[in-house]
């Protein structure tokens, strides 16, 4: 048997630095390198967004997604018409093609389209992301524990999640959305409805990988070290478990603004003179041959939302693996 | 015993039952999975109890008890003086640092998500008071060079080491907290040939240069001899045979552990020639329903009818400088080497 290899200084260059069993190569310096230059410890989230700020998809998904955000909270930076004065609208030019002035032309009402579409942002983002981020932390959360207690409480929590499984979720939203009608904000209602049919699927999905990561030996290595069950769940099964879940929650999002488009046509989602884009695209379903850009323009709107989360989630996604840098 | 004084661990008659249970509302016990099944040994400061058996013979059953990972069914495992199987909370904790593990697979024990820094310095982590939060980065540095990594590589991620610096990387971290006791359930068999001899080395060195006392888990029969000072071969949940390397490899004296030697490979095929070739039949037991008496008696040669009747206890018996656990002991060299 050969010697021990001596500990190795830290001043040595990097090929008399390496160990002798260093047969395989490893990666160039790569990761921390930004870490080393500040002085400051690495770890997953500082390298990941070190990584992040380096990816055209996650750059060009944030410029559309700040862009949708402004447009949300300040439309009117975006369009001096004002789509809910009622003298913006003119039945003679319901359905006329573009022109100077209305870019995009004019919906079954006369209505400016393009500034439609601007106002409508706000509710269909807003519905989209907050339904995303409730069923992600409410199924997540609930995965996690379950998929780590397992016993009796994944029992118990799984028996539940089946049952709202066996929901229909147009027709349980519908339900929700009808008892509690004109109690709250519409839109809000739309939210909670969504969001009780939705998390069970991010459940299902978390809890599965969550069981997948505790079975490898790094987590019975950080109970031998005295590690507590909030160390385990957070620090060694959530980074292991998150990527199907970003995955499952970015594609969740477009359904979830479809969905309120379901809803809003079946009378209970967001109404008149709200808008939204679920309820423009309801509204332009019938003249669709005769004119098909306002159900054409609300449609892209939202395809290039979902694409902007999908792309981040991806990024995001990819990032928080080190073996993808 | 290789090294006087007080034992820093002591077990004994150690149990762990693994329920089998049926029905999935009203669950009935139907029997029970016998992993380790009356174990008991001192392990001293500085030294090395290699312990060796088959597969499923309960080796890393045995191991996460003594980590605490299992609780026992019965019996106790006392560091200094106390009882980690009944430890709990804080208690628990506190004793955690003086029992640390080096794992087998360094591909799955070391998370891929956490930098080699995070990693190594978990440990300070969970257990503050042992090093004050300005000291961790440095700590862990001095960790990597004990082991023989750069310490400028503290911000990697492990899938960028190989698989022997792997290793080091999880013998550092359970060196991170100053353990007196280290568990290596089979710390080498995931590696090459070539990396084993590094890793055991490196062992070797910081048994040395720290007074660790090593639990050392194998099957691989050549390894535990090179480090260990006792040797203890398990069957069964059971310890049959338990003394020096020396007097194991050279003298044993129970049946199972003279059959498990001469299946060892020699490379001189003169050695070869004068070895003997004992070819056990059958296969072992169930666990859940071992043979009476002695265990092994179903595939040994030199069962009588007391073997089925009386357990023979683990002792010295004569004509043995060492504990075996035989009716007919009988010391007999079966590798004849050197």
């Amino acid at each position: 048997m050969s010697n021990p290899t001596p500990p190795v200084g830290p001043g040595l260059p990097e090929t008399q630095t390496m160990v002798s069993d260093t047969v395989t190569a490893p990666a160039p310096e790569r990761q921390g390198r930004h870490a080393k230059k500040s002085g400051k410890p690495a770890s997953l989230w500082t390298d990941a967004w070190y990584d992040l700020r380096r990816r055209p998809t996650f750059i060009i998904s944030m410029i559309i997604i700040v862009v949708l955000l402004v447009m949300s909270i300040w439309p009117s930076l975006f369009t001096s018409i004002d789509p809910f004065n009622a003298r913006s609208c003119d039945l003679a030019t319901a359905r006329q093609g573009p022109s100077a002035g209305h870019v995009f032309g004019r919906d079954n009402l006369g209505c400016d389209l393009y500034a439609r579409t601007v106002y409508g942002a706000r509710n269909s983002i807003v519905i989209g992301v907050l339904t995303t981020v409730l069923t992600t932390v409410i199924g997540g959360l609930l995965g996690i524990i379950a998929g780590y207690r397992s016993g009796i409480v994944d029992t118990v929590a799984s028996r539940i999640t089946e049952i709202f499984f066996a929901i229909p979720s147009i027709l349980g939203a519908l339900l929700i959305a009808a008892t509690f009608r004109g109690q709250y904000n519409s839109i809000l209602l739309v939210i909670i409805a969504l969001s009780v049919l939705g998390w069970p699927m991010v459940y299902r999905i978390m809890r599965a990988a969550v069981i997948t990561a505790k079975s490898q030996d790094f987590v019975v290595a950080a109970k031998a070290l005295g590690a507590g069950s909030g160390r385990i769940m957070f620090r060694h099964l959530l980074p292991n478990s998150l990527a199907s879940v970003i995955v499952v929650g970015t594609i969740n999002l477009g359904n979830f603004i479809a969905a309120e488009a379901a809803l809003s046509f079946l009378g209970v989602g967001v109404q008149s003179p709200d808008i939204s884009w679920g309820l423009m695209i309801a509204d332009a379903r019938n003249r669709f041959l005769e004119a098909p850009l306002p159900l054409v323009i609300p449609a892209v709107f939202l395809s290039i939302t979902v694409l902007a989360f999908i792309m981040l989630g991806d990024a995001v996604r990819d990032a928080l693996d080190p073996k993808l840098r | 015993m290789a090294n006087g004084g007080e034992p820093v661990l002591e077990v004994r008659d150690l149990v762990k039952h693994f329920p089998l249970n049926q029905g999935i509302v009203f669950k009935k016990q139907i029997g029970s999975i016998k992993a380790v099944d009356g174990v008991s040994f001192d392990l001293h400061r500085g030294e090395t109890l290699g312990i060796v058996g088959e597969s499923g013979c309960g080796k890393s059953t045995l191991a996460k008890v003594l980590m605490a990972l299992e609780r026992p069914t019965s019996g106790s495992v006392k560091i200094g003086g106390r009882d980690i199987g009944q430890a709990r909370g804080g208690e628990l904790k506190r004793m955690r640092r003086n029992i640390q593990m080096v794992m087998q697979d360094p591909y799955t024990s070391l998370n891929p998500r956490m930098t080699v820094g995070d990693i190594i310095g978990e440990p300070y982590e969970i257990h503050t008071e042992v090093a004050p939060k300005g000291d961790r980065r440095k700590k862990v540095q001095e960790l990597l060079e004990v082991v023989g990594l750069n310490p400028d590589h503290i911000n990697r991620y492990p899938h960028q080491f190989s698989g022997g610096q792997r290793q080091r990387i999880g013998i550092a971290r359970g060196l991170a907290l100053q353990p007196e006791i280290i568990v290596c359930d089979e710390p080498v068999s995931a590696l090459d040939v070539s990396i084993q001899a590094q890793v055991i080395n490196l062992l070797e060195r910081l048994q040395n240069e720290f007074g660790l006392a090593y639990i050392f888990i194998a099957h691989d029969l050549s390894v535990v001899r090179h480090i260990s000072d006792r040797v203890g071969v398990m069957y069964l949940g059971k310890f049959v045979e338990l003394g020096k390397d020396a007097e194991i490899y050279d003298r044993p004296a129970h049946p199972y552990t003279q059959a498990l030697l001469s299946a060892v490979p020699v490379p001189d095929p003169e050695g070869r020639e004068r070895r003997e070739r004992i070819i056990l039949q059958g296969d072992p037991p169930s666990p859940a329903n071992p043979p009476s008496g002695c265990r092994f008696r179903t595939r040994c040669w030199k069962a009588q009818e007391i073997c089925a009747q009386e357990e023979p206890l683990l002792q010295i018996r004569p004509g043995t400088g060492h504990l075996s656990a035989c009716h007919f002991a009988e010391t007999h060299d079966v590798v004849h080497a050197g």
